[in-house]
C-alpha cells in the first residue's frame, strides 16, 4: 500500500470520497511524520488535537456525500494568518503569546471548505527574508541535501516552513503569502510548486501585513493540479480588504487542459544577465523547448527595467513595513517591555521585540519617507515602479504568459548568505519585478542541478490569468516529469 | 552618507532604542543599502505618474452603518496590561 503521505491532495481528496481511507487516518499519519521530522522545524506551533477533532468532522460530512473542496485534507498554515485561538507568532518575538480573536479570510475559507489545520509554519520574521533564517523560531531547514554533503540548506523564504513541509511529507500543502518572492522562491528550493496569485485574488484580511500594496497569498503544493484546487478554494471577493478584486472565481483545476497550442510564450532577454549560471541558463532553455514542443510559439521579448526592480522593492517595500509595523509598540498585544515612559516604554519594546533583519527595514522605510528624502527616495521609486509595470503591459501585447527562472540558483547553505544584506535580496532578483506589477507567477519544480538540488520555472501570467499560467505550468511538469523526492522524505 | 547622527534620528522616529556602539555599523549597513538604491537615479521618470495602486481599481464605496463592534473584551483580550476594557500605558501626564 502507498504511504498515505505521498498521495497528492487530489488522489487524497479522490481517495477520501471513495472511502479508501478516513480523514482521521490521513490526519494520523501526517501527525506521526510531524512527529518524526521536527529537527526540520517546520512548524511554528502545532496543533494534532484541533486537526484530530476537524478530521472527524470531515468524516461525517464526507459520510452525508457532503464534502468541500479540500474535505479532510491536513494542511500546514504559514504563521503569518490570523487564526482564531490559534498562537499566531508572524515568526517574530514581538507577538509572543499573541491568540487572535478572530480568522483570517483566507484561513477561514480553507476552514469551511473542509482543510484540516495541522499546524502554523515557520517564516521569516514578518514574512521579510529569503532564507527562514530570521525567524524568532530559528530557521527552518530544507529536508532536500546536495549530493553527498551533509550541510543543513535553507529552504528559502519568507514561507520556508511551508516549503519544507509540504516537500518532507509532513503538510499535504501549505499557505504562503508572498511580497517579493516568498512563495515562488522556497517552492523551488524544496521541489515543490507554488504559486503567487493576482494581487486582488486573495484576501489579505487578518494576515499579518509586511507591504500592503505587495502582500498575496497562495498556495504551495505537490503538483499544479494540487495548486490550482486550493487556490479557488482560498480566493474570492472580500469586503473587508479593499484591495480584494470582486470578480469570480474560475474552476481553475478545468483550465489544466494541456492544450498550449498556439499560445505565445515570451522570454525576456533581461533575465538573463551576464554571470547567470549555466544551468539556470540551461533548465530555462528546456523549459522554452518542452514548450515549443508542445504546439506553443516562443518569442523573446523585453522588459528593459528589469534591472531597477531589486532597488525599487528594496525601498517600497521597507516604506511600508515602517508604516505597518508601527502597530508593534507594546499595548495591544504581544510583549511589552517596561520603560519609565510611554516613549521609553515603546522604543525598548521595539528594540527587543523586532529581530535584526526587521529593524533594518523599519529604519531603511522610516528614512525614504522621511521629510526632505521622501521625493528622492519614495516617489521615485514609485515612479521607476509603475515603469515595471507598463514593460509587463507591453509584453502582455505581444505574449500570452512569460516563462523565466524562479531563482538565480538553488538552495544554499544555512548561514552563506547572512553576512550581507544585499547578497541576500539578490536571491528575488526574477520574482521581484511580478510582485511590483501584481502580476500572477508560478513555480514549478523542472529539474535537477548538477548537485542534485530542485530547480524552479517560472510562469507569468496577464492579471486575473492564473488559469493561463496554471495551464502551461502543467504543460512543464508533464515535459520534466519531476519525481525526486527530498533526502529526508 | 549616513552618519550617526542621522542613524540616531531615525531609529528615535521609528521609536526603536538603539545602542550608541550599534550606531555606526548601522549606519555603515543603511548607507550601504542606500547607496545601492540610488541606481534609480538613472532611470528618466520625466513625466511619469507614481504607481499607487496596483491593480488599477478605485476604492469601493460602502454604507455608512454600523456592521461591527460591542466587542471591548476581545479587543483588549491580548493586551499586556488592562483596566477596565482599556488598554493600560505608563502615565504620560503628571
Amino acid at each position: 500500500m502507498t504511504t498515505l503521505t505521498d498521495l497528492t491532495l487530489a488522489q487524497a481528496r479522490d481517495g477520501l470520497r471513495n472511502k479508501d481511507f478516513t480523514a482521521r487516518e490521513l490526519t494520523e499519519s501526517y501527525i506521526a511524520a510531524m512527529d518524526k521530522h521536527r529537527d526540520l522545524n517546520a512548524y511554528i506551533t502545532e496543533t494534532p488535537e484541533l486537526a484530530l477533532a476537524q478530521a472527524a468532522e470531515s468524516d461525517a460530512r464526507l459520510a452525508k456525500g457532503d464534502a468541500g473542496a479540500m474535505e479532510g485534507l491536513p494542511i500546514g498554515m504559514k504563521d503569518l494568518f490570523c487564526t482564531e485561538g490559534v498562537l499566531t507568532t508572524a515568526g517574530s518575538h514581538i507577538l509572543d503569546g499573541f491568540k487572535p480573536p478572530y480568522e483570517s479570510t483566507v484561513s477561514a475559507r480553507l476552514k469551511q471548505a473542509g482543510a484540516v489545520l495541522l499546524g502554523k509554519t515557520n517564516l521569516d520574521e514578518f514574512a521579510m527574508g529569503s532564507s527562514n533564517e530570521t525567524s524568532y523560531y530559528g530557521a527552518s531547514k530544507n529536508p532536500w541535501k546536495a549530493t553527498g554533503d551533509d550541510r543543513d540548506l535553507v529552504p528559502g523564504g519568507s514561507s520556508g516552513g511551508s516549503a519544507a513541509a509540504v516537500a518532507a511529507r509532513i503538510a499535504i500543502a501549505a499557505t504562503g503569502t508572498d511580497t517579493g518572492g516568498s512563495i515562488r522562491q522556497p517552492a523551488a528550493y524544496c521541489g515543490i510548486t507554488g504559486i503567487k496569485p493576482t494581487y486582488g485574488r486573495c484576501s489579505r484580511w487578518g494576515i499579518i501585513a509586511y507591504a500592503s500594496s505587495l502582500d498575496q497569498a497562495g498556495p504551495m503544493t505537490r503538483d499544479v493540479r494540487d495548486a490550482a484546487i486550493m487556490l479557488g478554494a482560498m480566493s474570492g471577493y472580500d469586503p473587508k480588504d479593499s484591495t480584494s478584486a470582486n470578480l469570480p472565481v474560475p474552476d481553475f483545476e478545468a483550465a489544466l487542459t494541456g492544450n498550449i497550442k498556439g499560445l505565445r510564450i515570451g522570454l525576456p532577454k533581461e533575465y538573463r544577465p551576464e554571470g547567470l549560471s549555466p544551468e539556470i541558463a540551461a533548465l530555462w532553455d528546456r523549459g522554452a523547448q518542452w514548450l515549443k514542443d508542445a504546439g506553443a510559439e516562443v518569442v523573446e521579448i523585453s522588459l528593459p527595467h528589469t534591472k531597477y526592480a531589486l532597488a525599487t522593492y528594496y525601498v517600497i517595500a521597507p516604506a511600508e513595513c515602517s508604516s505597518n509595523l508601527a502597530r508593534y509598540d507594546g499595548v495591544r498585544f504581544g510583549l511589552r517591555v517596561e520603560g519609565s515612559s510611554l516613549d521609553e516604554m515603546y522604543m525598548k519594546t521595539r528594540a527587543a521585540g523586532f529581530g535584526t533583519e526587521v529593524q533594518r527595514r523599519i529604519m531603511m522605510g522610516t528614512y525614504v519617507l522621511s521629510a526632505g528624502y521622501y521625493d528622492a527616495y519614495y516617489l521615485k521609486a514609485q515612479k521607476v515602479r509603475a515603469l515595471i509595470a507598463q514593460d509587463f503591459r507591453q509584453a502582455f501585447e505581444q505574449v500570452d504568459v512569460i516563462l523565466a527562472p524562479t531563482a538565480p540558483t538553488p538552495a544554499f547553505g544555512m548561514g552563506e548568505n547572512m553576512a550581507d544584506p544585499i547578497t541576500m535580496y539578490l536571491n528575488d532578483v526574477f520574482t521581484v519585478p511580478t510582485s511590483l506589477a501584481g502580476l500572477p507567477g508560478l513555480s514549478v519544480p523542472a529539474g535537477l542541478s548538477a548537485t542534485g538540488l530542485p530547480l524552479g520555472l517560472q510562469l507569468i501570467g496577464k492579471p486575473f490569468d492564473e488559469e493561463t499560467v496554471l495551464r502551461v505550468g502543467g504543460v512543464i511538469e508533464d515535459a520534466a516529469g519531476f519525481t525526486a523526492k527530498p533526502t529526508l522524505a | 552618507m549616513l552618519d550617526k547622527q542621522t542613524v540616531r534620528n531615525i531609529a528615535f522616529l521609528a521609536r526603536i532604542d538603539v545602542k550608541e556602539d550599534d550606531l555606526e555599523p548601522l549606519a555603515n549597513q543603511l548607507s550601504g543599502i542606500i547607496g545601492w538604491v540610488e541606481q534609480l537615479g538613472e532611470v528618466n521618470t520625466d513625466g511619469v505618474a507614481p504607481m499607487t495602486s496596483v491593480t488599477n481599481q478605485v476604492l469601493r464605496w460602502r454604507a455608512d452603518e454600523l456592521t461591527d463592534g460591542g466587542r471591548a473584551d476581545q479587543v483588549v483580550l491580548n493586551a499586556p496590561d488592562k483596566l477596565d476594557g482599556c488598554f493600560a500605558v505608563p502615565k504620560m501626564v503628571e
